[in-house]
């Protein structure tokens, strides 16, 4: 046991570096994956929903490890792509944590009321300008946090890349812990750092939710009530819930 | 076997009061049956709607009132028969002598001659009152959002809530989004406005303000009304013709003096004594 040199701390904080980077760029590939699929899986034509379905049932189903080993050794056999490690690990999280976004931007687009699709068509809206500007902008709010979970999850999993040499902070970790012998130290300090990084992802997230809240005319509220949230997840009722003021729909 | 409301005979003091509205027949429902599963809601329908007319549905529910106005809105579609709006086909395109079921592009092009107000109001709770009544004018009919703007600002004061325009619809009493929905419907200059029940969702002091907003449009404007509403007081006051459905066909048609004094029919008599 050896102490933990200024320069062995240094190869954490680098770490810390790439799990953001890794972080960011799987989830961003994980967004569009999660709201092309999830939207794919509530289209009219069933071909495009039988495709989509079996997109997210073949990544949920299947380990972002094994995965991740399968990009890294065996796309490079068969298909002669050799990515680095860092991209093939930000593909197969990517890939999985997109899958299961799409679980979420489906459940969130069909919550929306049928009424409000409704409206949009008395107004002869196109499909497309229905999705845009009334559908999605109310699901939104409804994604947010389910996403944060997600999001959380994701900076978590890619703790899955140290065993492909990707330096982030687990890799950095263990590397400190074969230099040094000091297990406690080191895992301590990096399950320290891993709260950190949630934490902030977190309170950003309550930030855009607040915002997307806000943007449906709901106001920022301190606590959320069971009952607003109940109400939150069907568009007729949104419309209204505001209202328990003068005058509610009921 | 089915109510033919003829209308066009008493249109001369409509057409001769106002020349924008010539009398023509502007909605026909030609044989038109729907069914949801085995329950047949609107069984081999024949009527026909004159311009300016303003038209009221009554009759005990599920006789098929809303399922007429979602039908004409093109929310659903009719299993048999065919429905006209000013002269052209609203489901249905005519290719090569035959009628074949009418794609997206022409199904919105009919449609935008028509508007419909809702019992539940279904404004979008995403935008503030001025986009809610401007986004469809500004990307639908193209019109500047100068335009548009101005547009809206008249019809608010028409619905008198020109103070609200820069207020999310949740920050709105039930009467009051209902008065923007009419706003909303109005905006996109339709030749006929369906209303679905729109005051069946309201407290009862929020209903008389929609009403005289309703009557107001009704008795200025030369807009094609057909209303499906339990308020017989307003049909009366705003209806030329008063169409009595049951299961599914139109029983009984006629002035609202006569349907709502001395109808024909026996069932139209209980069904009136029982919400009058």
């Amino acid at each position: 046991m050896s102490e933990i040199s200024w320069g062995l701390w240094k190869l954490l904080l680098d770490g810390v570096w790439i799990t953001v980077q890794l972080t960011v760029f799987s989830a961003a590939l994980a967004a569009a994956v999660a709201f092309v699929i999830g939207l794919a899986r509530t289209h009219r034509l069933w071909v495009v929903r039988f495709l989509s379905g079996a997109y997210f049932e073949i990544f949920r189903g299947t380990s972002a490890l094994i995965l991740m080993f399968w990009i890294f050794f065996v796309l490079p056999i068969g298909f002669g792509w050799q990515l680095v490690p860092m991209w093939a690990a930000v593909l197969a999280l990517g890939l999985s944590y997109g899958a299961y976004g799409s679980e979420v931007v489906r459940g969130a687009v069909q919550a929306v009321a049928p009424a409000q699709r409704e409206a949009g068509i008395a107004l002869s809206f196109t499909p497309a300008q229905q999705l845009r500007k009334i559908i999605l902008p109310q699901a939104w709010p409804e994604m947010v946090p389910p996403f944060n979970n997600l999001l959380i999850e994701l900076l978590k999993g890619s703790a899955l890349v140290s065993i492909m040499g990707v330096g982030d902070i687990a890799f950095g970790a263990s590397l400190v812990r074969n230099a040094t012998g000091q297990s406690a130290p080191v895992y301590t300090v990096i399950l320290v750092m891993y709260f950190v990084l949630a934490f902030v992802l977190t309170r950003g997230m309550r930030l855009v939710e607040r915002h997307a809240k806000a943007s449906v005319g709901r106001a920022p509220q301190k606590r959320e009530g069971l009952r607003t949230r109940m109400n939150g997840g069907r568009g007729d009722e949104l419309a209204s819930s505001g209202a328990t003021t003068a005058g509610g729909a009921r | 076997m089915s109510a033919d409301s003829n209308l066009s005979k008493e249109s001369a003091a409509v057409t001769a009061a106002n020349p924008a509205v010539d009398g023509s027949e502007l909605i026909r429902f030609d044989k038109v049956t729907k069914r949801f599963g085995s329950n047949t809601v609107l069984d081999s329908l024949d009527f026909t709607v004159s311009s300016g007319k303003h038209v009221t549905l009554i009759g005990p529910s599920g006789s098929g009132k809303t399922t007429i106005l979602r039908l004409l809105m093109t929310l659903t579609r009719p299993d048999e028969g065919t429905i006209k709006v000013d002269g052209d086909y609203l489901t249905h395109e005519e290719r090569g002598g035959g009628l074949v079921p009418a794609g997206e592009k022409h199904v919105r092009e009919v449609r935008k001659k028509i508007g419909m107000v809702f019992q539940q109001f279904n404004l979008f709770p995403n935008m503030k009152v001025m986009r809610n009544i401007t986004e469809a004018p500004v990307h639908v009919l193209g019109l500047s959002a100068d335009e548009a703007e101005a547009r809206a600002r008249e019809l608010l004061e028409l619905v008198g809530l020109t103070e609200h325009a820069d207020k999310y619809p949740t920050q709105l009493s039930g009467g009051q989004q209902q008065r923007v929905a009419i706003a909303r419907a109005l905006a996109m200059r339709p030749q006929v406005l369906l209303l679905d029940e729109v005051t069946s969702a309201l407290d009862p002091e929020l209903v008389a303000g929609v009403l005289d907003v309703l009557r107001d449009i009704a008795h200025t404007t030369d807009i094609t009304m057909l209303c499906v509403t339990h308020e017989m007081n307003f049909a009366r006051d705003i209806s030329d013709d008063v169409l009595m459905f049951d299961a599914g066909r139109v029983i009984e048609s006629g002035s609202p003096e006569k349907i709502f004094s001395e109808p024909d029919h026996e069932r139209t008599r209980q069904f009136l004594s029982a919400v009058l």
